[in-house]
């Protein structure tokens, strides 16, 4: 078959271009920044580490292993506790936007624990939990439950009700509507959820790193502050802003990629 | 004389709140097999309540809705339903659309693809079957619908202002292709409307509603010969019948003329 459809889909070739001089202008953006930031120190009294100050703190860190493994102790955290809150949000997202029983029933508990800061939780996990891994990945995973719980619901709610009768007229069941209708016309609200959620993952973990643990990012610059090292703080700091960057793009590649089907304006 | 599709007394009281309102009082007609009827009226005037009543997506308050001699239970898949707003699934292609309800009905993949093929090639969608919705027109989004609905092979169609959102020219292109399928197929057509010359144009016999509350207000016949022809849409019999559509629509007297509404059932008999 013809693919002529689809070639409106395809990016244009000025738009290519315009996308290149999108990335340029980020990247003398960036730089301009770093230049700022090392102008900014050498005059003034800051009293904060230049760049090339944090650079050479990096690698060392780098060498040293040390950044590797609390890269990794961080990410294991929020990677874990996202996956339990999303694997739990889905599926009682859909149970309140399909079954008002249900809704009825869950909506005061989500509605009253979204009011309260993931990290005011913190105090509370730790004397019942421990300082062990259990309540850091428990308060990640009530961040991301609950912002993807409310996403999956709305998106629920809001599948427009031609399509479910347009389902129901060629002779599918609630079985069949559920699957084949409301899941994909969910999906774009679930994948906002998502995201939304990993960015308080990533807020939660450093936090709660920050109070009770001994191992990562936040752990590291807990203890750099006690020795005023604030180079490895930097370090810490772009280390969980590039980690969180790289992430969301990922997932926003993988809604690009599973919501093309949506009419942009 | 089994009709097709029988409305008996039907009625729809919808409920708000404290307040509740008739959309539909007691609407009585009879379609025959075969036939091509448009319902046109007021905006109120339950058309739409009908033909959902029909479709089985709306239960009557009162009164029977037969199909096929049988009361109607939710939807069937004897029934297509052709939507103003598409209703296309946005997330599949326009082949995937249309095997929808060949998958729902169990058909193998081979078979589904082959019906699917037949069907598109009919709609003139031939170039775009793997194409997503979003890349079609108005038009060609309603030709997809009506080729999802013709795939599972119906025997009656349920058009709610299938053409509604689309330009005049594109609206007459696609009315005569859907009289084309239609005259070779027979199916039995029920066709919302509130274009007066579309009512015409399309149908056996135009049924013109009265609103607040909803009801049938006349009946009126259309003695012109299939094919339509542009001829025919530009004659001076097709002008007559349209001017006494257009007066039971726009000029409706407080109480439906009793007397014409026996007279065509009489007729049709």
């Amino acid at each position: 078959m013809s693919e002529s459809a689809q070639a409106p889909a395809a990016p244009t070739p000025s738009r290519r271009g315009s996308n290149r001089r999108q990335l340029l202008l980020n990247a003398v953006a960036v730089c301009a920044g770093v230049a700022l930031w090392g102008v900014a120190v050498s005059f003034g009294r800051l009293g904060l580490p230049s760049p090339a100050q944090v650079a050479v703190r990096g690698i060392e860190l780098i060498r040293s292993g040390q950044l590797l493994a609390d890269l990794l102790s961080s990410l294991s955290r929020v990677l874990v506790g996202f996956a339990l809150g999303v694997a739990l949000a889905i599926p009682v997202g859909f149970l309140m936007g399909w079954y008002p029983t249900a809704r009825g029933l869950i909506e005061p508990f989500v509605q009253f624990f979204r009011m309260i800061p993931p990290l005011a939780v913190i105090p509370l996990a730790i004397v019942t939990m421990g300082i062990g891994e259990t309540p850091k990945v428990f308060v990640i995973f009530l961040a991301v439950f609950l912002s993807s719980v409310i996403a999956t619901f709305q998106g629920v709610i809001s599948v427009d009700k031609t399509l479910i009768n347009a389902a129901r007229v060629l002779g599918a069941k609630d079985g069949t509507i559920f699957r084949r209708v409301i899941i994909p016309a969910s999906t774009p609200f679930i994948l906002v959820g998502m995201r939304i959620g990993l960015g308080s993952a990533w807020a939660t973990v450093v936090a709660a790193e920050l109070i009770a643990a001994q191992s990562g990012l936040g752990f590291r610059m807990q203890q750099a502050e006690l020795y005023y090292d604030l180079a490895t703080i930097f370090v810490s700091l772009i280390t969980i802003g590039i980690l969180g960057l790289a992430m969301d793009r990922l997932l926003l590649a993988l809604e690009t990629r599973l919501t093309q089907w949506q009419e942009r304006m | 004389m089994s009709a097709k599709i029988s409305f008996q007394a039907v009625s729809r009281r919808f409920a708000h709140q404290s307040a509740s309102f008739l959309a539909l009082d007691r609407l009585s007609v009879d379609v025959a097999d075969g036939e091509f009827v448009t319902l046109v009226g007021p905006s109120g005037c339950g058309k739409s309540t009908a033909l959902a009543i029909a479709a089985g997506l709306i239960e009557p308050t009162g009164g029977e809705m037969i199909v096929d001699g049988r009361n109607v239970r939710g939807p069937g898949p004897e029934r297509g339903v052709i939507f103003q707003q598409y209703a296309l699934f946005p997330w599949l292609t326009v082949r995937q659309n249309v095997e929808f309800g060949l998958r729902i009905a169990g058909r193998r993949a081979a078979e589904r693809r082959a019906i699917a093929q037949r069907f598109i090639d009919l709609v003139g969608l031939s170039d775009f079957a793997d194409a997503l919705p979003k890349v079609l027109s108005g038009g060609m989004k309603q030709r997809c619908a009506i080729a999802r609905a013709y795939a599972v092979d119906p025997t009656i169609l349920l058009m709610d202002e299938p053409f509604g959102a689309l330009d005049a020219l594109t609206r007459v292109q696609m009315q005569d292709q859907l009289l084309d399928t239609w005259s070779r197929e027979r199916r039995t057509v029920m066709f919302v409307t509130h274009d007066v010359d579309e009512a015409v144009y399309l149908a056996n016999r135009v049924i013109v509603m009265a609103a607040r509350p909803g009801r049938l207000y006349e009946i009126i016949p259309v003695a012109l010969p299939y094919p339509r022809t542009e001829a025919i849409r530009l004659s001076g019999a097709f002008a007559e019948i349209r001017n006494r559509v257009w007066r039971a629509v726009y000029h409706q007297h407080a109480r439906p003329p009793d007397g014409a509404v026996q007279d065509h059932e009489r007729e049709m008999r």
